[in-house]
């Protein structure tokens, strides 16, 4: 009898495991799909819910990256060159603040910290008017400096806290053993302890990149003409309703977006709860 | 190993420490923190504060200089119901609704992942992986295209199964029916990151308790309200901090939900609302006077979750 029970119990968690998975996957899988699937199969009560070799087209992402209303290119490269800038000037900056931030005692450190933290908190949102006048100010509207530099301020505390938490993670006490055998302070860090800290480095570097990736309010306004897009505002320009959107090129827009987001994403996502629960559970 | 062996190079050590740090060495290293963070975080908030006071519009973006005026920008706000307040409080009643939903829909997929075998608890992974790595923007537009009027899945589903033609039917025009797809596309993204979280936390309960309580007959319900809500207690209570922190800052998807087909009188959050009363609107003085005020109410939230920071981080 119990056994019955428990193994109908089984069946109904497990279909409701199916279901949640079925739930969270099936938008991205409707994204993937539909962007592969020509539009009279979109369109229209005849819907096709896989892109089957007899229809499995490329059209929409043709579409999307010849748009005639936004170049795909520019945005590319205006997207990699604030990214890849923001992630390099952050980890930089934010790394040698954290070293200061843990390996040395000095008075003001703590009101530091906590300044960090409440600056993590100001919203970017409420910001946006001032920013673009200061930006206008400095004649740095629709440049890739202007909106890098409001990214790395944007990024920074987390950066700076994150790291932190991994210098931390390293004992002094490594250091200071490899400076008794004969290793100059430098030569201690860079030897021993730097190796210990890149995988937290790479992992900070990779949010440091999502962030830049997929920010889309400050670049809305800063980089208003269409050769500054980056590609979240270049995205945008196909669902703003002039005209019916043309969902197959929407779809493919969004993959093209989502694919290096989503891969770093997967590299770093086991370090992003850990930190959370580790300092969380004592209860 | 004996203790003198260890104790022994302690002096000469605290000496090199003392000889290689001058005191201007942690400033040196925070010099460019200090820059970026006072240029472009600590400047443009002084900026907010004065534009909040000063009559900023279209004219003065030409060059016209901006006159003082006081609180004038701050009583427009406060005395404008059917602007601010609304805005204000819808911001408010989304965020509690997102909260909650997003908590207690991230609880149960913990649980069920705790519940489930192991090759069920991947599948779920995968998928609560999928939806946390979408951006925003992506999983706005994938939601916008579900709901589509015309040929929107959602709609053709709803008609097969039902019988009644739901083609045609938009999603975006009903204000209430704006927020219940607001809600699908935030609760969807955020659910896999409140859910790992607090599996992660549930599995560090030491098994005996569990085991312990089963013998001595406490229900599924009883063991979770009394044994394992206690231990995550504090995670909860991170997890709704940031998540209102989160919530109430939502800019891309109801922006761009407008975008495809929303009423933007109807439907903006703070954020947006700043963005239409300035940038759009060109009233830069009053947005910055209800920015002035969004950051304050986001500093009062986010109050107790630094203080508790701190106090872990024994700081």
């Amino acid at each position: 009898m119990i056994n019955i029970r428990k193994r109908l119990a089984d069946t109904g968690f497990g279909v409701l495991a199916l279901m949640v998975f079925v739930l969270s996957a099936f938008p991205v899988y409707w994204m993937v799909s539909t962007s592969f699937l020509p539009n009279n199969r979109i369109r229209g009560e005849n819907l096709a819910f896989f892109p089957t070799p007899d229809v499995f087209t490329l059209d929409n992402y043709r579409a999307a990256i010849f748009s005639p209303r936004a170049p795909f290119a520019p945005a590319v490269l205006n997207s990699i060159g604030v990214t890849f800038l923001t992630l390099v000037i952050a980890l930089v900056v934010g790394f040698v603040a954290s070293l200061a931030l843990t390996r040395f005692q000095f008075k003001g450190r703590r009101t530091f910290i906590v300044l960090i933290l409440v600056v993590q908190m100001i919203p970017g949102e409420a910001m946006i008017i001032s920013m673009f006048r200061i930006i206008d100010g400095w004649q740095l509207l629709n440049t890739i400096i202007g909106l890098t530099l409001v990214y790395t301020a944007g990024v920074l505390p987390f950066t700076i806290w994150t790291l932190r938490g991994f210098v931390n993670g390293v004992p002094k006490e490594l250091e200071e053993a490899a400076m008794i055998d004969g290793c100059s302070r430098a030569g201690a860090f860079w030897r021993v302890t730097f190796p210990l800290l890149a995988p937290g480095l790479v992992a900070t570097g990779v949010f440091a990149f999502i962030q830049a990736w997929n920010e889309f309010v400050t670049a809305l306004v800063i980089m208003q003409r269409p050769e500054a897009m980056t590609l979240p505002l270049w995205l945008r320009t196909f669902v703003q309703a002039t005209q019916a959107t043309n969902w197959g090129a929407v779809m493919a827009a969004s993959v093209l977006i989502a694919i290096p987001a989503v891969i770093f994403f997967l590299i770093v996502q086991g370090r992003m709860t850990g930190g959370l629960v580790s300092g969380a559970v004592k209860g | 190993m004996s203790s003198t062996l260890l104790d022994a190079p302690a002096p000469p050590r605290q000496e090199i420490r003392r000889k290689r740090r001058p005191p201007y060495l942690p400033w040196l290293l925070l010099s460019a923190t200090m820059v970026l963070l006072g240029v472009l975080t600590g400047f443009p908030l002084v900026r907010l504060v004065v534009m909040s006071f000063q009559e900023y519009e279209r004219a003065q973006l030409m060059g016209l200089p901006a006159e003082w005026v006081g609180f004038d920008n701050y009583a427009a706000i406060l005395t404008d119901v059917d602007g601010f307040w609304t805005v204000l409080a819808r911001s408010f009643v989304l965020m509690v609704v997102l909260v909650v939903v997003t908590i207690v829909l991230g609880m149960l997929v913990a649980l069920l992942m705790m519940r489930v075998g192991k090759a069920m608890r991947l599948l779920v992974s995968v998928g609560l992986l999928l939806a946390w790595a979408m951006p925003s923007l992506a999983a706005t537009t994938v939601w916008g295209w579900l709901f589509d009027t015309q040929y929107g899945v959602v709609n053709n589903l709803l008609t097969k199964i039902t019988g009644d033609r739901w083609f045609g039917y938009s999603w975006l025009l009903d204000p209430l029916s704006f927020f219940v797809i607001v809600t699908c596309i935030v609760v969807w993204g955020a659910v896999p990151f409140v859910a790992f979280t607090l599996y992660a936390g549930l599995t560090q309960i030491p098994e005996e308790v569990i085991e312990a309580a089963q013998l001595d007959g406490a229900s599924a319900f009883q063991r979770f309200r009394l044994i394992q809500l206690p231990y995550v207690r504090s995670i909860v209570t991170v997890l709704v901090v940031l998540s209102m922190i989160w919530d109430l800052k939502l800019f891309t998807q109801v922006f761009v939900l407008q975008d495809i087909g929303g009423d933007r009188e109807l439907t903006s959050t703070i954020g947006v609302y700043i963005y239409q009363t300035g940038m759009a609107q060109g009233h830069y003085g009053v947005a910055s006077a209800i920015g002035v005020i969004f950051v304050i109410v986001m500093l009062a939230i986010a109050y107790p979750y630094v203080r508790r920071t701190l106090r872990e981080e024994e700081l």
